[in-house]
């Protein structure tokens, strides 16, 4: 690990204004991702600012009946919350899909927006990676890529955002709230991650000194009918090949609005808002959920060894849908699929 | 750090540290890179808790901090200022075992013994969280934690027996 100065921020103000003047400093709170890559000298900051004393590590109620989740509130904290569990049990169980409850107890909401890809040249300093390194190349494309993505990658990165927790914050249309130089805004979950196009080192839309302070889940009524479905190597503590978050609001068998996203499959929550549409006013039917998967993956495209992602998740997207419309969402525990 | 780093620096940063840890309060200065793992190895002499991975990914280095359990690998000390830490030699009261230390020996649940520290601080934590009840729910709840030896079937069986009586207890 490099050497680095140590602050300990007692206002948003202060950590802000501290990480504005350095242009390596870094935000920490839970750790478990950039502690991690600082071991492997990946990411070499030479200041870190410790914003987990700072006041965001609540849960609360909006005005439009919707939640306020404090940036630092923790995973496990979120998944627990009997509000989430109740109104947004997609986001619970995504949550508990993912990581170990050591790492949950760590891990923090705002945290867990910007983890890092786990793409094996990303970590092995030995190697180029346009991510680690712009302009040194992707050995991805044409070595190992069996964890790979297979939408909206670029000649440049074929890296996949990690994060369980993303994907069902796509699905419910979070919104991210941000302080930084420049006073507060928000982000809408849908712009907050990026594509990698020609800057694969660019993860997100935050830029440099703005710190997240909330993650808010507008009111949504998908408490019956959902399901995060996590296809992986393992059966625990292993990160997605493919996983699918569903929500559906039924209307007796039909399906009066959808939610879909994936996660595993691209450099961000993958989400289409035109595969939603194809499934509003439609009967659950297996048949639909077919013809929808493949819509979604219309453009997927395979590498090597990752090309099997692609029926993966087309069955995946189709057991999912099949889940949330029967009501019976995937257990986190028992990890039979039916 | 290496050493020719520290040739390098003309000051090294040391900032105190205060924590509760098995009950006692110590205060140690460390540099702000410390983890709190080899705050609780090098500067306090406890090496019950073990250094596996080093990235958060066996669980060896498994404690309880405020009660909830971590990877002590992946938290920096300097962070943990003011927190309450228990660690594997924690847990044994007035000479007498924690029902899982003891439920450990009863069940033969290792070999090696590395990971047995992680292993017993993360079923302590689990038993406390009250969230798993079923060997599934073990399992699952126990998944930080690695056991290369593969006594996995022993530690089930032997946080079932802590968590059955516990059950009986509450009753």
């Amino acid at each position: 690990m490099n050497r680095f100065s140590y602050l300990r921020a007692g206002s948003v103000e202060e950590a802000v204004k501290a990480a504005s003047a350095d242009a390596s400093a870094r935000f920490i709170a839970g750790g478990t991702n950039l502690v991690d890559l600082m071991k492997y000298n990946v990411e070499r900051p030479t200041r870190l600012i410790d914003i987990t004393r700072l006041p965001l590590n609540t849960i609360e109620e909006t005005e439009s009946g919707g939640l306020r989740l404090g940036a630092m509130t923790t995973n496990d904290e979120v998944a627990h919350d009997a509000r989430v569990r109740s109104r947004y049990p997609l986001l619970a169980s995504a949550i508990l899909a993912g990581a170990s409850p050591q790492l949950r107890n760590a891990a923090t909401t705002g945290g867990n927006l910007l983890q890092r890809t786990r793409c094996y040249y990303f970590y092995d300093t030995a190697t180029p990676c346009n991510k680690r390194e712009p302009g040194t190349g992707c050995p991805a494309t044409f070595g190992r890529n069996r964890i790979h993505a297979i939408l909206g990658t670029s000649d440049h990165c074929i890296a996949t955002h990690p994060s369980d927790m993303c994907v069902a914050l796509a699905a419910l249309e979070a919104v991210i709230h941000v302080a930084g130089p420049n006073g507060e805004r928000t982000i809408p979950m849908s712009e907050f991650h990026r594509l990698p196009g020609d800057r694969p080192e660019i993860d997100t839309t935050l830029q440099h000194g703005e710190i997240i302070t909330a993650v808010e889940l507008p009111p949504a009524d998908f408490g019956s009918h959902y399901t995060y479905l996590k296809l992986r190597d393992r059966l625990s503590y292993a990160f997605a090949l493919v996983s699918v978050a569903a929500a559906l609001r039924m209307d007796g068998s039909t399906i009066a609005e959808a939610r879909l996203a994936l996660g595993g499959v691209a450099h961000k929550p993958w989400r289409d808002p035109d595969t939603e549409a194809m499934l509003r006013g439609h009967p659950a039917s297996a048949e639909r959920f077919a013809t929808v998967a493949d819509f979604i993956l219309r453009e997927a495209k395979g590498f090597e060894d990752n090309a099997f992602k692609i029926d993966l998740a087309r069955r995946g997207i189709v057991r999912a849908l099949s889940q949330a419309a029967a009501g019976t969402p995937q257990s986190q525990t028992d990890k039979r699929i039916r | 750090m290496s050493a020719s780093q520290n040739h390098s620096s003309p000051a090294l940063e040391r900032i105190p540290v205060t924590l509760t840890v098995n009950g006692q309060t110590r205060t140690v200065e460390v540099l702000p890179w410390t983890v709190l793992l080899d705050l609780l190895r090098d500067h306090l002499g406890l090496t019950g808790t073990k250094k596996g991975c080093d990235h958060g990914q066996c669980g060896a280095c498994t404690v309880l901090i405020d009660g909830k359990r971590i990877n002590s690998c992946m938290a920096l000390a300097v962070m943990k200022d003011g927190a309450s830490v228990t660690t594997i030699e924690g847990l044994a009261k007035n000479g007498e075992l924690h029902p899982l230390q003891q439920a450990f020996i009863d069940h033969d649940a290792f070999q090696c013994g590395y990971c047995t520290s992680g292993q017993i601080c993360s079923g302590v934590a689990l038993i406390q969280e009250g969230r798993a009840r079923t060997r599934n729910e073990i399992c699952e709840w126990m998944s930080g934690n690695i056991c290369r030896c593969g006594a996995y079937t022993n530690i089930v069986d032997a946080i079932e027996q802590v968590l059955g009586s516990t059950t009986e207890a509450a009753r």
